[in-house]
C-alpha cells in the first residue's frame, strides 16, 4: 500500500487541475453570468445580490480558490432556479444513476467474460468469426441508437417493458427491474463489444503460454485450465479498460437517463445545461471528472491485488 | 521389431512393454506448408529404464515426446502410427480417457520453469488440483501429499511454499516444483522436455541427478530429450538420436560412445567440450543449417551437412541397419569407421578442409 | 503481450509445438479485411460525394418541402418514406449527412492541428515537456466525453462554431497519444539518428523526417475519430444542443424520429442504418490502415 500512498500527492494534483479547468470554462460565459442566471428581467437587488454571491470583482485565480474551498468542504453551490442545494440534489439522483451504471457494468461482464473465453477456446472457429463480426458491428452503433431500436420493439411493439420513467427498489422491486432492463440493455450492448473483444485477443495470447501446456498435461479438464488457469492472467488488461471505460459509461448513462426520464445525474446534468444553471452544472462537472481520476486510481490499485508478481515487488 | 529400440531386457518375457511406438507419424499445418515433424519413428522403452533422446532444436525430438503423449493441438495436426502404453493402444483413445492418463500415467516435465508454472496461482493448488482429480482424495489429502511429494525432490519448507506463488521461487526451486507436479500422481512414465536448458549451469547437475533419482526410486520409465549428448552420459541406458523427425542411430548408451556409426551422431559428440582436451582445442561446430521440414532433401537428410556425404547420400535415403553390438542400428550409407569415411577424411586433410575430430582420436 | 524472439517464433513452428488447449490463430483484426476494406471505401465515397453535392443533385428533393401525405413508409417515390410533416426522409439523411460529416470532419482537422502539434513535440521532446504535456493530456481525458461537449456549449452557446470547438476538444488526447507514440519510435530510428550526426538542425528534423512519417499514422487514426466525433454529435443534436442550422444532422433527425416510433419507425430506423454503416466503414477503413501505418502501443 506504499506505493497507493506515494501517488495521492500526484492525485491531488489532478484533482486541483481538473476543478481549475472547469472553473475556468465556466468563466468563458459570455456575459453576466448573473443576468443568464437570473434571466433579462433580473431586478437590482438580486442582481446585486447575485454579484456579490460571486465575487464578479475579485481575480480570478481568488475567486477560483474560493469556489474551490467551498466545494471540498462539501458546499457544492445552490441552483438559482429554485434555490434548492446541489449536494441536495446531487443525493436524489444519486441512487437512479449508480443502479444504472452498476447493472450495466455486471450485465457486461457476466456477458462479456464467458463470450470473450469461449471466442478465445474457439479461436478461428465458424463461432468465433461469427461472435467477433457481430460484436466488430456492435462498436459502431451508438447507445442511443440502440435504445431507440430497443424501445421500438420491447416498448412500442411488444410492449414487454415500460419505455420510460424509474422506480425505486424500495419502492416496487420488479417495476425497478422492469424499467431498468432497457436503459442496462442499451448501455451494456457497447461494453460487452470492448470486453469480449479484449479479453479475447488476451486470452488467445495466455493459452499459448506454456503453464497452459503444463495444466493440459496434468491431465485437467478445459474448463478449470480456462476459468482458473488462464482467465486471471487474461484479465488485466480488460481491468484497465473497464476502468477507462467510466468516461464512456457515464457519458452514455447521461443520454441513457435523458432518453429513459430517469431522475439520475446524468438528467440534472442535462437539466442545468438545459436551464443554463451553471452553478450546479459546473460542479456537477468537476464531481464527474473527480469520479473518473477515482475509479482509475482504484483500478490501479485492484490491479496490484490482482497479480501476485506486483503485490510482492510492491511489498 | 528388429529395427526397434529395446530399451530394458525383459523384452522376452510375456509383459508387453511400457511403452511400445511404431510407424509414428506426425505433421503440422503451417502457412509455409506442412511440416513433417515426426517421420515414421519405432520406439520400445521398459519399465525402470530411461531412453536419451537426442537432437538439436527442430530435429523433432519435443514434438515426438507430445505425439507419444498425445499432447497435440486439436487442429491443424495430423498423427498416424501406433503408441501403446503396457500393451494398450492410446492413439484411439478419446479426449477424456486421455486426460485420465496424464498424470496417473504419462507426465512431462516442461523445458522452462520461468514459464511453465502459471504465475497467478498458488504453488499448492498447481500441486494438488490433478491430484485430487485424479485420485479423488481430499483437500487435506491432497495437501498431505504435496508436501510429501515438495520434500522428495528437495525443497525446504514445503508447508509454507504452498502458499507461495511462482515468482517467489529461483529457477531451480522452481524446476524442482515442476517435476514435483508431474510427479505428484506418480506416473509410470515421464518425459523430461529438456529439463535443464532454461538453467543455471550448477543446477543443472542437481535436477539432472533428482531426475535420476526419482526415476529409478519410482521405478519409472523415462523419455530424456535434449539436444546434448553430455546431459545423457551416464544417464540414460538406451539413446536415439534423432535427425529430421527420424530417428538416424540407436543403441545402448556404452555402444553408442564407444562406436558411434552415424556422423550426425559423431558431430554432436564432437561439438561437446571435454575436459581432457588440451586448453584452445577448436570444437567442431555442425555447419550449415537444421533440416527444413516443409521441403525435406530427397536422400538422406543430413546429406546437405555431412562432411563425408557422396552422391548417393543426396539420392537415396539410407534405411536402418544393424551395427556389431546387439541392438545397436544406424541410418547411414558410408557409416563412421567405413573405407568410404576414412577416404574422405584423407581427402578433406589434402584439400585443407576442417576434418571433425573421430571419436577416440587426439585433437590435432 | 509476452514478447518473443524471433527464435522462439522459428522454433515454435516446429519443437516448441504449440500446444494450447487448441490451435489459437493470433490474428485478432478486424474481419474481412479485403473485401470489407473496399466495400467500406465505397460506401464511404458514395456518402461523402453525396454530401458535398447534395444541393446540387437532381434525385434530392429541397429537405423542408412537404409532399402531400405525412408517414408513408418507403416506396419508389420516398426511398425511406416521409416523415411527420410529409418531408422525404431520403433527402432529409442524406443533407443531414452533409451536416454531421463537415462537423465532424471540421472538428477533426482541428484536432490533428492541436493534437498533433502537441503529440510531436512531447514524442521529440522528452523529458519534462513530455511529461507535461502528457499530463495535460491525462486531466482532458478525466472529463467524460459528451459531459465536456454539453459544458462547452452550455456556457458558449450551440453554434457550428462552438459545437466543432467542442468535439476537436474530445479528439485531442486520443490523437496527440498516437502521434507521441509513433513520434518516439522514429525519433529513434537509424535515419534519424544519422541526420543527427549530419549536424541537421532539429527543427528541420522534426519537420523533414519525423513528420511524413507519423502523418499516415495520424490520418488512419483520425478515421476513427470521425466515427466517434459522428456519435458525438448526434448525441449532442439528439439532446436538442447542437446546430440544426440550415439542416438537422442525424442526430437531430433522429431525435424527431423517435418521437414518431409509433406511427413512422422508418424515419428512426433509416438514420440509424446511415449512422450504423459510416461508423463501421470509418472503423473498418481506420483499423485496416492503422494496421499497416500505426506503431503498436504496446511496443512503447
Amino acid at each position: 500500500m506504499r506505493t497507493a500512498a506515494k501517488r495521492i500527492p500526484a492525485l491531488a494534483v489532478v484533482v486541483v487541475l481538473v476543478t481549475f479547468l472547469t472553473f475556468w470554462m465556466s468563466s468563458q460565459l459570455a456575459g453576466n453570468p448573473c443576468i443568464i442566471l437570473l434571466g433579462n428581467q433580473a431586478r437590482g437587488e438580486a442582481l446585486a445580490e447575485c454579484e456579490a454571491d460571486l465575487n464578479l470583482d475579485d481575480p480570478f485565480l481568488l475567486r477560483y480558490a474560493q469556489w474551490f474551498g467551498d466545494f471540498v468542504t462539501g458546499d457544492l453551490g445552490q441552483s438559482y432556479i429554485n434555490n434548492i442545494e446541489t449536494t441536495e440534489l446531487l443525493a436524489n439522483a444519486l441512487p437512479a444513476t449508480l443502479f444504472l451504471m452498476l447493472y450495466s457494468v455486471a450485465l457486461a461482464l457476466v456477458i462479456s467474460i464467458p463470450l470473450g473465453v469461449a471466442m478465445a477456446y474457439r479461436a478461428d472457429t465458424r463461432f468465433d468469426r461469427t461472435a467477433s463480426a457481430g460484436l466488430y458491428g456492435f462498436l459502431a452503433v451508438p447507445n442511443f441508437a440502440l435504445a431507440v431500436l430497443l424501445v421500438f420493439w420491447f416498448a412500442i411493439r411488444w410492449d414487454w417493458f415500460p419505455a420510460i420513467g424509474y422506480t425505486s427498489p424500495t419502492d416496487d422491486l420488479v417495476e425497478h427491474v422492469r424499467g431498468m432492463v432497457l436503459p442496462v440493455v442499451a448501455l451494456a450492448a457497447g461494453q460487452v463489444a470492448v470486453f469480449a473483444r479484449i479479453l479475447r485477443t488476451d486470452m488467445i495470447a495466455t493459452l499459448s503460454e506454456d503453464y497452459i501446456q503444463m495444466a493440459k498435461a496434468k491431465g485437467l479438464r478445459d474448463a478449470p485450465i480456462l476459468f482458473r488457469h488462464a482467465l486471471k492472467p487474461s484479465s488485466f488488461t480488460l481491468l484497465t479498460v473497464a476502468g477507462i471505460n467510466i468516461v464512456s459509461l457515464i457519458s452514455g448513462t447521461l443520454i441513457i437517463e435523458v432518453l429513459f426520464g430517469i431522475n439520475g445525474v446524468g438528467s440534472l446534468i442535462y437539466g442545468s445545461v438545459i436551464q443554463r444553471d451553471y452553478l450546479i452544472l459546473q460542479s456537477l462537472v468537476a464531481l464527474t471528472a473527480i469520479l473518473v481520476v477515482a475509479v482509475n486510481f482504484a483500478v490501479d490499485l485492484l490491479y496490484g491485488r490482482l497479480d501476485p508478481r506486483v503485490r510482492h515487488a510492491a511489498a | 521389431m528388429s529395427d526397434t529400440v529395446h530399451a530394458g531386457s525383459n523384452a522376452m518375457g510375456t509383459t508387453p512393454p511400457l511403452l511400445e511406438v511404431t510407424g509414428l507419424r506426425t505433421s503440422f499445418d503451417t502457412p509455409k506448408g506442412r511440416v513433417l515433424a515426426v517421420d515414421g519413428v519405432d520406439l520400445t522403452l521398459e519399465r525402470g529404464k530411461t531412453l536419451g533422446l537426442v537432437g538439436e532444436s527442430g530435429s523433432g525430438k519435443s514434438v515426438l515426446s507430445r505425439s507419444i503423449m498425445r499432447l497435440l493441438p486439436r487442429t491443424g495436426v495430423a498423427s498416424e502410427g501406433s503408441v501403446k502404453i503396457e500393451g494398450e493402444e492410446i492413439t484411439t483413445k478419446s479426449p477424456s480417457e486421455l486426460r485420465a492418463m496424464w498424470g496417473p500415467q504419462l507426465a512431462m516435465v516442461f523445458q522452462d520453469p520461468m514459464t511453465s508454472l502459471n504465475p497467478v496461482v498458488k504453488i499448492g493448488r498447481q500441486l494438488t488440483e490433478h491430484v485430487r482429480a485424479h485420485l479423488g482424495v481430499d483437500k487435506a489429502e491432497a495437501r498431505e501429499m504435496a508436501t510429501a511429494v515438495l520434500t522428495e525432490v528437495g525443497i525446504p519448507e514445503p508447508a509454507r511454499r504452498l502458499q507461495e506463488y511462482p515468482h517467489q521461487l529461483s529457477g531451480g526451486m522452481r524446476q524442482r516444483v515442476v517435476i514435483a507436479i508431474a510427479l505428484a500422481c506418480g506416473p509410470r512414465l515421464l518425459f523430461a522436455d529438456e529439463p535443464t536448458t532454461a538453467l543455471d549451469v550448477t543446477v543443472q547437475a542437481q535436477i539432472l541427478d533428482l531426475l535420476q533419482r526419482e526415476q529409478s526410486d519410482r521405478d519409472m520409465g523415462m523419455i530424456l530429450v535434449t539436444h546434448d549428448l553430455g546431459v545423457v552420459a551416464g544417464r540414460a541406458d538406451e539413446i536415439a538420436v534423432m535427425y529430421a523427425g527420424r530417428i538416424v542411430e540407436r543403441a545402448p548408451a556404452t555402444a553408442l560412445f564407444n562406436d558411434m556409426r552415424m556422423p550426425y551422431t559423431e558431430a554432436l559428440f564432437t561439438s561437446i567440450p571435454k575436459l581432457d582436451y588440451p586448453s584452445h582445442t577448436r570444437l567442431t561446430a555442425i555447419g550449415g543449417r537444421p533440416p527444413d521440414l516443409i521441403n525435406p532433401p530427397k536422400g538422406c537428410p543430413f546429406s546437405p551437412r555431412c562432411p563425408y556425404a557422396k552422391e548417393r547420400c543426396h539420392d537415396e535415403a539410407p534405411p536402418m541397419r544393424e551395427a556389431d553390438e546387439p541392438g545397436h542400428t544406424f541410418a547411414c550409407w558410408y557409416p563412421v569407421g567405413s573405407a568410404e569415411w576414412h577416404d574422405a577424411r584423407a581427402r578433406r586433410r589434402r584439400e585443407g578442409t576442417p576434418v571433425p575430430v573421430a571419436v577416440g582420436e587426439e585433437p590435432g | 503481450m509476452t514478447a518473443t524472439t524471433p527464435r522462439q517464433q522459428a522454433d515454435a513452428s516446429v519443437d516448441a509445438t504449440p500446444v494450447a488447449i487448441d490451435e489459437v490463430e493470433t490474428g485478432s483484426g478486424p474481419p474481412g479485411l479485403g473485401v470489407g476494406f473496399w466495400l467500406a471505401v465505397a460506401f464511404l465515397g458514395l456518402i461523402a460525394l453525396i454530401a458535398v453535392l447534395a444541393p446540387w443533385l437532381p434525385f434530392l428533393d429541397d429537405p423542408d418541402a412537404f409532399s402531400r401525405d405525412d408517414r408513408l413508409g418507403p416506396s419508389t417515390d420516398y426511398w425511406f418514406g416521409t416523415d411527420e410533416l410529409g418531408r422525404d426522409v431520403f433527402s432529409r439523411t442524406m443533407f443531414g449527412a452533409r451536416v454531421s460529416l463537415q462537423i465532424a470532419v471540421l472538428a477533426v482537422v482541428a484536432g490533428m492541428l492541436v493534437g498533433g502539434s502537441i503529440g510531436l513535440l512531447a514524442g521529440f521532446l522528452g523529458g519534462r515537456i513530455d511529461r507535461i504535456l502528457s499530463g495535460a493530456m491525462d486531466v482532458l481525458l478525466a472529463f467524460p466525453p459528451l459531459v465536456l461537449a454539453l459544458f462547452v456549449v452550455a456556457v458558449r452557446g450551440a453554434t457550428v462554431a462552438n459545437v466543432v470547438l467542442a468535439l476537436s476538444v474530445l479528439s485531442v488526447p486520443g490523437i496527440a497519444r498516437i502521434v507521441r507514440a509513433n513520434t518516439v519510435v522514429f525519433a529513434n530510428r537509424e535515419f534519424v539518428t544519422a541526420a543527427e550526426t549530419l549536424g541537421a538542425k532539429r527543427s528541420r528534423i522534426l519537420v523533414k523526417e519525423i513528420l511524413p512519417n507519423v502523418v499516415p499514422a495520424m490520418l488512419a487514426f483520425s478515421l476513427l475519430i470521425i466515427g466517434l466525433l459522428i456519435i458525438a454529435e448526434g448525441a449532442l443534436s439528439f439532446l436538442g444542443l447542437s446546430v440544426a442550422d440550415p439542416y438537422p444532422s442525424w442526430g437531430g433527425i433522429l431525435a424527431s424520429g423517435r418521437l414518431e416510433l409509433d406511427e413512422a419507425p422508418h424515419i428512426a430506423l433509416f438514420t440509424i442504418l446511415l449512422m450504423f454503416l459510416t461508423v463501421l466503414s470509418l472503423n473498418v477503413v481506420s483499423d485496416t490502415l492503422q494496421q499497416r501505418f500505426s506503431v503498436r502501443e504496446a511496443a512503447i
